[in-house]
């Protein structure tokens, strides 16, 4: 399942929902990949105060979309979930969630990381940054 | 022919607005319409752009009712 939300999530109590809610899996996984990804209150020796994280309605979802199902052809899993964050974004708020259910672990890890940098590099999001007295775009992301 | 093109994060900013509509019959590419939108200059590098959705480049054919899109590198996640 992929989910843009507009207000603050907390990405365990998702976890435990959605994993109640797959259907015919109970049994099958044996691994459960999950990356969060969390907003600092730092970026690039400066103290950030906010983010503004904009998207491409409509884009954003369908590419998403794309990125699981190429992840899935190359790492054949059960479930996969993620959930992004847009609009205003506070520190210690949760941007991103990437979990991922397979029967073994390797399968679970790979796909998780696959996604998320695929995430990182393809899906239109943008961020930008309020600072003590100023603001600024994002020109891009650490490589790791 | 008939284009929306639409702008996002600091390109919108730069560029003073979220959209546009475009009317006309000389455009056949991604290329042919950022020339449109920038006073005849070439698609820069460092922009992306998509058609209906979809990842593009400069020499991917447009259409009519076509949505075409540009924005800097992302940096969600």
């Amino acid at each position: 399942m992929i989910s843009i939300r507009e207000s603050a999530f907390d990405p365990y109590a998702e976890l435990v929902h959605y994993q109640n809610e797959m259907p015919n899996q109970a049994g099958k996984y044996g691994a459960t990949s999950v990356f969060v990804g969390t907003m600092r209150d730092f970026n690039e020796g400066d103290s950030v105060r906010a983010l503004w994280l904009e998207h491409y309605p409509g884009m954003t979802e369908d590419e998403l979309s794309r990125i699981v199902d190429e992840t899935r052809s190359r790492w054949p899993f059960l479930a996969s979930l993620v959930i992004h964050r847009v609009g205003r974004v506070l520190p210690d708020e949760t941007i991103v969630l990437v979990a991922v259910w397979s029967a073994h672990r390797a399968v679970a890890l790979n796909a998780t990381q696959e996604i998320i940098e695929a995430l990182k590099h393809r899906a239109p999001f943008w961020k930008k940054e309020s600072l003590a007295a100023s603001e600024r775009w994002v020109e891009h992301n650490t490589p790791g | 022919m008939s284009i929306r093109v639409r702008y996002f994060a600091s390109l919108r900013e730069k560029m003073g607005r979220v959209d546009e509509h475009l009317m006309a019959e000389a455009i056949a590419t991604v290329g042919d319409v950022w020339k449109t939108v920038d006073e005849g200059r070439p698609l820069p590098d460092n922009l992306l752009c998509a058609v209906n959705r979809e990842y593009a480049d400069a020499s991917t054919p447009v259409r009519d009712g076509d949505e075409v899109a540009f924005f800097p590198p992302v940096t969600g996640g």
